[in-house]
């Protein structure tokens, strides 16, 4: 790897200043704010705060509701995770085998990246809205009651489908690229010695993906996590009845509606930590696993 | 050396001319949450008022959702930058209200500035809302509505109904819809916005039920909910039997933005919502002829008087002496006759004083448009009493969620109607002791 050397030393310090500064001033210094905040206990205004030291956290694990959001967080994480994932390899794999049509399937899956999530979100609100959505009218014709303003399970089922349908196109992108990066000597090399399409896609095609699916299964984790928040806002808004409260929306309604900025912080910074030791994980135990 | 001097000079030069406007006006911001139609409005309002006069200059900022609007004030203050007006929805008053060294309060703030304010002028409804134990009232009123209801008039001639009698109780209520529904007329009877502001506190106080202890918390922090009692109880369990009967339709948590598309093409024959959504209906129903009606009421009670929605202009502490004047002076424009009543006539929301009432009937303005005072009829029904003021309770918008998600268990049937009211009430206690305990 070539290293770039720097004769001057206060150069690279300058050269890294700006980037350190917005690290500092928009990831460091809210964070520290959030846990300093998550030992208080104060009014909206912050006329009156008072130091509770953990009462913040201890009340949260008390609460079913913070732990109804954990179990949400957990089955709205794997669903879209293994969705998105899971689609976009097929949807890779597929588009592998063109040869003159392959640019064009990749530019129409690719598109939905572009669209924001906010918008996203608000595109399938409508194509599932109970009453003036095009699914609900169709299930309606097979006898599906589509109403996901009441149904918890459906609700869950549509924040699924809206989340994943943004990320297909990102973890597409890199799946083509990780399929062209295998040799097709190889594929050839096992079909010659009679190895049959399933077999080659398990022994040769998936280990030698396996980086790029590693590096995908952080992002699809941390998407979910955290950038899902614009499209539960514009679908469910957490609704109903908390079936779809994710940890990051719970920590959005307490702090911004509830205005309780104590139990919000306390809430981010638990947010942060499980991602942090998520990120541990994934990199300790999976990461040995990969072969480079 | 020299360029800096220079350079020092003239920045002093520019910053002195860039200085000399700001003796002449003095200029006050006012963020509120009205977008769209009712944003234009509002700006016409001040733009009138910047016109009729030199001193002073109000200038709006539209701020997004009442939500969106008062965090953003409360995070303003909390940076010494807020707005000398903000407009506050009436969920958020106990916040407010709580928030001593952050709001003037507008009677303190009238006598400092020596301008009149008489709050006899306004209609008791709406001052019993925003006053103190004391009677002194906290904030400005400027946009307040009731929920009434609407009905289809097409839909209910088809049915065999009589076209000018909308339903007055709720066995009405239940015995029309079942009777359009099988005629055909409609595929449902009713649907409603607005669960908790209508179906539960304006229902409570329609009714002369109590919402909560201390006077529906306006006695004090200390108040408890108690809005999980008998009438309540059959109520709730009646949308439930309704809605599984289709008898009735759900529109949605929060204002329920499902509803209105359900009446607009007439899906649902009756329709209840803020008096201030008489814009949309007007504007959409286009294909059939609308009817307006007082809220319904159990056939067992008398109605006593409905309860008020929308927001009041609350002004914020921190601000230049000068600003305080030139808000005196706004407020006192704003509840004008003149300006209230035209406000009123273009929105839907009700004229908050009893001189721009007057001036909209000798404006032959209810002639002209029925069904018009509804509102007004409904809320001046009876003097309120200490259950139909309104309410004022802490994390009140965080209690109108918890409202909304124990509707929404009580239709997915996962608990029955006493249940899902006395969890509403246990959980809505412990955000209500919270907010105690934050702000003693």
């Amino acid at each position: 790897m070539k290293r770039a050397i720097f004769r001057n030393q206060l150069l690279p310090w300058l050269l890294l200043a700006p980037q350190l500064a917005v690290t500092f001033v928009f990831f460091l210094w809210p964070a520290a704010q959030a846990g300093w905040q998550s030992f208080l206990r104060e009014d909206a205004f912050g006329l009156n705060s008072s130091f509770v030291g953990f009462e913040n956290y201890a009340r949260l694990f008390e609460d079913p509701h913070y732990l109804n959001a954990i179990w949400v967080t957990v089955v709205f994480s794997v669903s879209v995770t293994v969705l998105a994932m899971g689609l976009s390899l097929l949807l890779a794999l597929a588009v592998d085998r063109m040869i003159r049509s392959a640019q064009s399937y990749t530019t129409l899956l690719v598109w939905p990246y572009a669209v924001a999530p906010a918008i996203a979100g608000l595109l399938w609100w409508f194509i599932f809205n109970p009453t003036v959505g095009l699914v609900p009218y169709a299930l309606d014709m097979v006898g599906i009651d589509w109403n996901h303003s009441l149904d918890g399970t459906q609700s869950m089922i549509l924040v699924i489908i809206a989340a994943a349908w943004k990320q297909i196109s990102y973890n597409f992108l890199f799946f083509v690229a990780g399929l062209q990066a295998i040799p097709a000597s190889m594929r050839e090399a096992a079909a010659i010695d009679g190895a049959g399409p399933a077999r080659r896609l398990f022994t040769i095609t998936l280990p030698l993906l396996a980086p790029t699916s590693f590096f995908l299964l952080v992002v699809n984790t941390v998407y979910a996590l955290f950038d899902t928040f614009p499209v539960i806002d514009a679908t469910t808004e957490g609704g109903p009845a908390q079936a779809t409260n994710i940890l990051v929306y719970k920590v959005y309604v307490d702090g911004f509606l509830g205005l309780n900025l104590g139990s919000s912080a306390a809430q981010s910074v638990v947010l942060m930590a499980v991602v942090v030791v998520l990120t541990i994980v994934q990199f300790r135990f999976i990461e040995r696993r990969v072969e480079y | 050396m020299k360029s800096t001097g220079l350079a020092a000079g003239f920045a002093a030069g520019i910053s002195i001319l860039a200085m000399s406007p700001a003796f002449a006006v003095t200029e006050v911001a006012w963020w509120h949450a009205m977008g769209g139609e009712l944003g234009q409005k509002l700006e016409a309002i001040a733009a009138d008022y910047n016109s009729k006069q030199t001193e002073y200059k109000v200038v709006p900022s539209f701020k997004g959702t009442y939500p969106e609007t008062m965090t953003a004030a409360i995070a303003a203050f909390r940076a010494k930058e807020q707005p000398a007006i903000v407009q506050v929805f009436e969920v958020g008053t106990g916040t407010m209200m709580a928030a001593k060294g952050a709001v003037y309060p507008v009677y303190q703030l009238m006598k400092d500035a020596g301008e009149p304010f008489d709050q006899a002028a306004f209609l008791p409804a709406v001052v019993g809302y925003y006053t103190d134990t004391d009677g002194n009232m906290l904030s400005m009123p400027f946009n307040s509505s009731t929920p009434i209801l609407y009905y289809n008039k097409d839909v209910f001639e088809k049915a065999g109904l009589d076209r000018n009698t909308p339903p007055k109780t709720w066995e009405e209520v239940e015995a029309f819809s079942k009777k359009i529904m099988e005629s055909g007329a409609a595929k449902c009877g009713f649907t409603t916005g607005w669960i908790s502001w209508i179906q539960l506190e304006n229902f409570s106080a329609w009714h002369n039920q109590p919402i909560g202890t201390l006077e529906n918390g306006f006695g004090g922090l200390a108040t408890e909910l108690t809005v999980n009692g008998p009438l309540q109880a059959r109520h709730w369990a009646n949308l439930a039997r309704w809605q599984k009967e289709g008898l009735f339709q759900y529109g949605g948590p929060v204002g329920g933005n499902d509803a209105p598309p359900k009446f607009y093409t007439q899906e649902c024959a009756i329709y209840m919502n803020s008096s201030a959504s008489r814009a949309g209906v007007v504007a959409n129903a286009k294909d059939f002829e609308v009817g307006y009606g007082m809220l319904p009421h159990y056939a067992d009670t008398q109605p006593q008087n409905s309860i008020i929605g929308g927001a009041t202009l609350w002004v914020m502490a921190g601000r230049p002496e000068a600003e305080y004047k030139a808000v005196a002076n706004f407020f006192t424009y704003l509840s004008s006759p003149e300006v209230q009543a035209q406000w009123h006539q273009g929105t839907g929301y009700l004229p908050i004083t009893q001189a721009a009432w007057d001036l909209s009937k000798s404006q032959g303005y209810y002639d002209a448009n029925p069904g018009a005072d509804v509102s007004i009829k409904q809320m001046t029904l009876n003097a309120p009493t200490a259950n139909s003021k309104g309410l004022r309770f802490g994390s009140y918008v965080q209690i109108r969620g918890i409202i909304d998600e124990e509707f929404q268990a009580l239709l997915a049937g996962q608990k029955d109607a006493q249940t899902a009211l006395d969890d509403l009430v246990k959980r809505g206690n412990v955000l209500i002791r919270e907010f105690e305990a934050a702000n003693k």
